[in-house]
């Protein structure tokens, strides 16, 4: 199972990495705990919407609408219902999937750009009711104060809450890329014609990745509400769906951990440059025009492209 | 087996299809010729479905086929490889015929085992068959256009189709490659027990393999009948082999 997921080759520095982040909340200050959580969230939130837009090849547009409606689900379940709380945790990703799959059924009977403009307007409807619904929402003022459960009280037991989850849900989404669905999925994007002829129902099996892709987008807004107790309409505001675009476009869309890179790059970007300008994006806009002259494939495309040979040596070796 | 019956197909104003009839019967290799122009792509994309005829008739082992999208046509057993280059560039040589492969076994939607471990053997024997097995790891846009268009066939047969539909296989490729493809498509289908049907230009490989050959001018089907029933029509003389 192991083996699977990791070359062994990786299982060192990979086992070693994963036990420093565990270790990191007993040394490093809550500053940079706080980010690194919201980088494992918004690194979720950009490999969700990856899946599609990258693996799947379709112009989810408005992928934050999702992400969305998963806080907004936990968020509204823990302040107006007495359900224990791990209800709301899985209500969250399995509502976001629910209109995924609405929004999906209409958006993959139209192909490139066409599905993405449906997708965004069908995506900001959602985003207006939200914002307009003051007294089951809270409109604009969003839901704040969000009691915790004592188990999640503090910034280090969310931190590990989300680390872990975030972790689990890596895997899964490695799995899927690597299963039979996962090979399939990459087809269509790369060919939909010719899978049609080869007995592939091509909407089903991109209705499929959308709703996988929406759920675990789902997930990324019940940690989001995990870890700052707090939601609010511009969760699903159109402006985060193209940040977390970007993320994936920077880190490399056709790699399956590129978007964490671009949403480490992006957050840092934001919190560190931020700071001294409120132009940040000036600078992300610079980047972003670098990037898409020399290399087209994001980061993560272009460091795998330099060790393809010896990555294709060790699996020889490998068999 | 396969049953064509006056089918036409319009663009605007433009029959591209005006009338044409085919019949194929099992195990038989039956090539469709004509002039460009004359609708032979267009037939072929009626019969696999891209394309939605506007009346008459396509019956497929009993089976009215022409109301079915692509993928169902496919799973009834017919298979096509196209004109021009149709691969997935991405994959390998073997996730190409893997993914079709896949889809015969409907197994696509399996989420949680690894491709990698799934119909390798099937997959392996039909690249051996094609004689890509010692590329199987290439990339499969980086192949030459030969080996792409091998692999378009490699592609159709991994849902070990009934009828298989090949549409130009030749096209692009030097005089040997184009031996070597029409050894391997005769090969096919002894060894397979394949029906096939094909369009190709060059008529010393079209008399030389087909059993039937349909003769197809603007959209409408002159004849079918065998190489020596074809050769001597007058009709085709005029039309087609004026030259010759």
């Amino acid at each position: 199972m192991i083996k699977r997921i990791i070359h062994p080759k990786w299982f060192g520095p990979t086992a070693g990495l994963f036990i420093f982040l565990l270790m990191l909340p007993l040394f490093a200050p809550r500053f940079y705990i706080y980010i690194l959580t919201l980088i494992y969230v918004t690194s979720l939130l950009a490999m969700s919407l990856n899946m599609v837009v990258g693996h799947g090849g379709m112009f989810q547009f408005h992928h934050a609408a999702f992400y969305g409606v998963g806080a907004y689900t936990v968020a509204l379940m823990l302040t107006k219902t007495s359900l224990p709380m791990w209800i709301g945790f899985i209500a969250g990703p399995i509502m976001a999937a629910i209109i995924g799959v609405l929004i999906g059924w209409f958006c993959v009977r139209l192909t490139k750009l066409y599905f993405g403009m449906l997708q965004i307007s069908l995506g900001s409807l959602i985003w207006v009711i939200v914002f307009r619904w003051y007294r089951f929402t809270g409109g604009d003022d969003g839901i704040h104060g969000i009691r915790m459960p004592a188990l999640l009280s503090s910034l280090n037991s969310s931190y590990y809450f989300i680390l872990i989850t975030f972790v689990i849900s890596l895997i899964i989404m490695y799995l899927i890329l690597k299963s039979p669905f996962g090979t399939t999925i990459q087809a269509i994007r790369d060919n939909p014609q010719r899978c049609e002829a080869v007995g592939i129902n091509v909407r089903r099996y991109q209705l499929l990745g959308i709703v996988i892709a929406t759920f675990f987008a789902g997930v990324a807004g019940v940690l989001f509400v995990v870890l700052e107790r707090t939601v609010f309409a511009h969760l699903l505001f159109w402006t985060l769906s193209l940040e977390i675009f970007i993320m994936c476009l920077l880190g490399g869309m056709f790699t399956f951990s590129g978007p964490i890179l671009g949403a480490a790059f992006i957050i840092a970007l934001r919190t560190f440059v931020g700071r001294y300008t409120e132009y940040w994006t000036l600078i992300l806009g610079i980047i972003l025009i670098l990037l898409i002259f020399f290399l087209p494939e994001g980061v993560m495309g272009y460091f795998q492209e330099i060790f393809k040979p010896r990555i294709k040596e060790v699996e020889r070796g490998g068999n | 087996m396969l049953q064509v019956d006056a089918v036409i197909k319009s663009f605007d104003d433009f029959k591209a299809v005006n009338g044409a009839n085919l019949t194929i019967r099992k195990r038989e290799i039956v090539a469709v010729i004509g002039p460009n122009g004359a609708g032979k792509t267009t037939l072929f994309n009626l019969i696999t479905g891209q394309l939605k005829r506007d009346s008459g008739k396509i019956i497929f082992n009993g089976e009215d086929i022409s109301e079915l999208p692509p993928y169902q046509i496919c799973k009834k057993g017919i298979s096509r490889s196209f004109q021009i280059v149709n691969i997935f560039p991405r994959h390998t040589v073997f996730g190409n015929v893997q993914v079709a492969v896949l889809s015969h076994q409907r197994r696509s939607s399996n989420l949680f085992r690894p491709a990698q471990n799934i119909a390798i053997e099937e997959t392996k024997r039909i690249l051996e068959t094609v004689g890509l097995l010692d590329k199987e790891k290439n990339i499969a846009g980086s192949l030459s256009h030969g080996d792409q268009k091998i692999l378009e066939m490699a592609i159709a047969l991994g849902n070990e189709p009934e009828l298989l539909i090949l549409d130009e296989p030749t096209a692009g490729m030097s005089p040997e490659e184009t031996l070597a493809t029409m050894e391997l498509i005769t090969r096919l289908a002894q060894i397979r027990g394949l029906t096939i049907l094909f369009c190709e230009h060059d008529m010393d490989i079209v008399f030389s393999i087909a059993q039937s050959i349909m003769v197809m001018r603007q959209g409408r089907t002159i004849i079918q009948g065998s190489p020596e029933e074809v050769r001597s029509n007058k009709e085709v003389q005029e039309a087609y082999l004026g030259g010759e």
